[in-house]
């Protein structure tokens, strides 16, 4: 009997393996804005859903826009970096400024499912799939 | 300033000249603000992905670590189909001069964002001289 053991990077580790066949990707298709746009996404599948993450670290929740329309989700917003008057700039790594991307994901989005979660600046949205979009097993009589 | 559009800004992996990590996993370098105001200065780092509760600051001599661990348990029931960044743990040290109380530092966590506040000790706050 062959016993698996559960390694805790095991996650990672088929992350990382699926991020060396990005290069070859071309993402889904064409969108309004190509790769490269910001922010940056990764995009799973979870069971018939997909999981959109994107990293957005030091935006306010409220300056993020998310907009489903059929299969097309589009994340707008603004990330906004501020100091005090009178300091002065020794390093400046940070951006701020305005995004907006939308993405098409390969199925079918039931909208009104849809539903987004803000973590230590980390957005992650997830777009259950439609009835109608999932496959279905046929008996055979 | 107006605003700009966002650019996504490459991640850098963590050089292996200042010293290799023996955990599992990558290591990168947070995007830093440096900030200096009269009588402190402001390190503002990007660390999305980090919890409050997973950061490690400590200061050894006259190194400040800040070691931020990534919590991979979300990932573990996603499988990924399509990746444009990839996520690890965040490191970065810097090198404190005199001039900073080493005793006073402190940290605020959110959204992602780390900001230290490292006051300057009483004779490095600038003074005006007044012209006899």
């Amino acid at each position: 009997m062959v016993y698996r053991i559960v390694d805790p990077f095991n996650a990672l580790r088929d992350f990382q393996q699926s991020l060396d066949s990005t290069r070859s990707s071309d993402g889904f298709g064409r969108g309004t804005a190509g790769s490269g746009a910001f922010p940056a996404v990764n995009i799973f599948s979870k069971g018939d859903d997909c999981v959109i993450v994107a990293e957005l670290p030091g935006v306010n929740k409220s300056d993020i826009d998310i907009n489903v329309r059929g299969n097309q989700i589009r994340i707008s917003g603004k990330k906004d970096i501020s100091y005090d008057d009178g300091v002065s700039v020794h390093r400046r790594e940070r951006d701020s400024g305005n995004f907006d991307r939308t993405l098409t994901v390969p199925i079918d989005v039931q909208s009104d499912g849809v539903s987004a979660e803000y973590q230590d600046g980390v957005l992650a949205v997830y777009l259950p799939r439609a009835e109608a979009d999932k496959p279905r097993s046929v008996t055979i009589n | 300033m107006t605003p700009q559009d966002l650019q996504v800004q490459e991640k850098r992996e963590r050089s292996e000249e200042t010293g290799e990590k023996t955990e599992v996993g990558r290591y990168f370098v947070p995007q830093t603000d440096i900030h200096e105001s009269a009588d402190a200065l402001f390190i503002t780092m990007d660390m999305p992905g980090v919890g409050k509760e997973h950061v490690d600051i400590h200061i050894e001599k006259s190194v400040l670590t800040i070691t931020g661990t990534i919590d991979f348990s979300n990932y573990e029931d996603l499988k990924p189909i399509y990746t444009e960044y990839n996520v690890g743990n965040y490191t970065r040290s810097f090198n404190l001069s005199s001039k900073i109380n080493k005793e006073d530092i402190s940290a605020k966590m959110a959204d992602g964002v780390l900001a230290l506040h490292l006051p300057k000790v009483k004779e490095a706050t600038a003074k005006k001289i007044e012209i006899q």
